[in-house]
């Protein structure tokens, strides 16, 4: 896999795009020349990144249901169409982290809303987009930002694991449902990386242990490009 | 999800063919319809949220602004509008205020958004104004402010989801263009298995009411299509194999129409639909429309007569009462076979 492919006419959008892995992913897809779309909570933050990419900064909360359309109308808006949509944002639920037994009800629930249910309605608001993508030969994916928690039983790692499975776990269904459309769905480990989120969780981790968000970013738009057709077709610009 | 979808899996489905006879379906049965080689076509126009209150600033006045018409599309600035005064939509459309009066110049504060009236058109309704400030900030806006135009006939307000379809996709139009709430995943891949062929356009629908007689006898407006090269080639394709074109909406026959060429091609790219496609009107690409249930009067009802006589709509028209069929945006289908005596 050549390192420096080229992503010219391809259009992304990243939720969680200003921190961490998402902002990783933000500025490598725009550096190969993807037209890029961002989410994020924070319109300072949001703000700051869009100036420094020059991609395309959303303010919004993919954990509130009423974001979810204005969020999917400036996204098609400013991409035109969508090739791949990256659900990078997550929440950890409660922190420090809990036991489940000392887990709140709400902590939960916020875990599962920002984890599983945002990225379902997401994807299900942008799904015409990418099937449409599909259809013309440009190939789409949806890439769902997954961790070893999502398998192995961590103890305090209740609400975050709990959500990251039942994540996992749909993108395989979505996957095999989302043949008849052509639109791939893939769940990715970015593996244990020197974030905000993992220092939230772990304040004493040696950042020196982890992995760097950026070598995380490359491994998924990798795996982002091998799902997607290699030949890009003829891409007219939006007028 | 609303009321208005909650009988959605009950929906029935009145399929019209071309030698006059009238079958009774449950709607989910559309899967099952159609041809290997027949080319499906939809638009996937996302529906924006395109009611806006705010305050008509020289009078201090309330208004709904609804917006009708692209004046460009994809520029988020300007657009054809329609301007209601106080009341809201459980008032039916027909008896609302009208607005205050409107001059060039006024301004509109509409949430975070300023429009500022261009030209009064020729009804005192109907506006052309464009939204002060930087674009991204205007969608933004348009986005997070508006409203989904409401229907007086609906039990609960419409949220937006309530106003896409399933395989929405591009945020262009003024009201949902309803036909395709008969298609779901399902349905697309039964099809796809069966080797029907799905494709989309987008058709930016507007106004299907204005509550005066006189401005909806001008719809729909003038409306902004945009054809993909590939739905262009499956359109020449099946016209080549001698397959049917089944539009699903009356927005896909006026874009397909609109586009078309002679010899049943469609020309791929962004043109402007125009005027209203009725009795006597020559179609060259459509071969069957899928739509709801109209009204005599309604352009969508007009635009049925490019189908089928007025003996044949009648027929179709009293076996839909018979059975009780539901006649709004959210309510069941009819698909009607183009016949030879309607050309």
């Amino acid at each position: 896999m050549s390192h420096d492919f080229s992503l010219k006419g391809r259009r992304v959008a990243v939720t969680g795009g200003t921190s961490g892995l998402g902002l990783a992913l933000v500025r490598l897809l725009s550096r190969r020349g993807a037209a890029v779309a961002f989410v994020a909570r924070t319109a300072a933050a949001v703000e700051r990144v869009a100036r420094e990419t020059g991609a395309c900064g959303v303010v919004g909360d993919i954990g509130r249901k009423e974001d979810i359309h204005p969020i999917a109308i400036e996204i098609m808006w400013n991409l035109g169409r969508l090739d791949a949509l990256i659900n990078n944002a997550s929440s950890l639920g409660p922190t420090p982290l809990a036991l489940l037994g000392d887990t709140e009800c709400e902590d939960l629930e916020e875990a599962l809303a920002v984890n599983l249910v945002g990225p379902f309605r997401l994807t299900k608001a942008l799904y015409g987009a990418l099937a449409a993508s599909a259809r013309e030969g440009r190939g789409a994916a949806v890439v769902n930002v997954s961790s070893d928690a999502a398998i192995n039983a961590y103890p305090g790692w209740g609400a975050y694991g709990a959500s990251k499975a039942a994540l996992r776990h749909m993108t395989a269904i979505w996957a095999e449902e989302a043949k008849a459309e052509r639109v791939a769905f893939l769940s990715v480990d970015p593996g244990d990386m020197d974030t905000p989120l993992h220092a939230l969780a772990i304040p004493d981790a040696d950042p020196a242990e982890l992995k760097q968000p950026d070598d995380a970013a490359r491994e998924i738009v990798a795996s982002l490009v091998d799902a997607l057709p290699i030949a890009t077709p003829a891409l007219s610009s939006r007028p | 999800m609303t009321a208005a979808f909650s009988e959605r899996p009950f929906a029935k489905l009145l399929v019209a063919d071309a030698e006059g006879r009238v079958r009774h379906l449950p709607r989910a049965a559309l899967g099952s319809l159609f041809e290997p080689g027949d080319l499906v076509v939809a638009n996937d126009a996302a529906t924006l949220p395109a009611s806006h209150r705010g305050i008509h600033e020289p009078s201090g006045g309330d208004i709904e602004l609804r917006l009708a018409g692209w004046v460009s599309l994809h520029d988020p600035a300007r657009f054809i509008a329609l301007a209601f005064g106080a009341g809201d939509h459980r008032l039916r459309t027909e008896d609302r205020l009208p607005p205050p009066l409107i001059s060039p110049g006024d301004r509109l504060v509409l949430g975070p958004l300023v429009a500022v009236v261009e030209h009064t058109l020729d009804h005192p309704r109907l506006v052309r104004i464009h939204f002060t400030g930087a674009p991204a900030d205007v969608v933004r806006g348009l986005a997070r402010h508006g409203r989904p135009i409401q229907y007086a006939h609906a039990s609960e307000p419409l949220a937006i989801w309530d106003t896409w379809t399933r395989f929405a996709a591009a945020p262009i139009a003024f009201e949902p263009p309803s036909a395709g709430f008969a298609l779901d995943w399902r349905t697309l891949a039964a099809w796809g298995g069966r080797g029907v062929r799905f494709a989309t356009l987008s058709h930016a629908a507007g106004l299907s009411s204005t509550g005066d007689a006189e401005l909806d006898r001008r719809l729909p407006l003038d409306e902004f299509y945009d054809i993909q090269e590939c739905c262009a080639s499956a359109v020449f394709e099946a016209k080549r194999e001698g397959r049917r074109v089944v539009a699903i909406g009356t927005t896909v026959v006026r874009a397909l129409e609109a586009a078309a060429s002679a010899d049943g091609a469609v020309r791929p790219g962004v043109a402007i639909a125009r005027g209203r496609i009725e009795s006597g009107a020559r179609l060259r690409v459509v071969d069957a429309l899928l739509t709801g249930v109209h009204q005599p009067g309604e352009s969508h009802f007009e635009l049925m007569k490019a189908f089928a006589n007025d003996d044949r709509l009648a027929r179709i028209d009293a076996a839909a009462e018979e059975r009780g069929y539901r006649g709004h945006e959210f309510g069941d289908s009819v698909l009607i076979e183009r016949g030879g005596e309607a050309m």
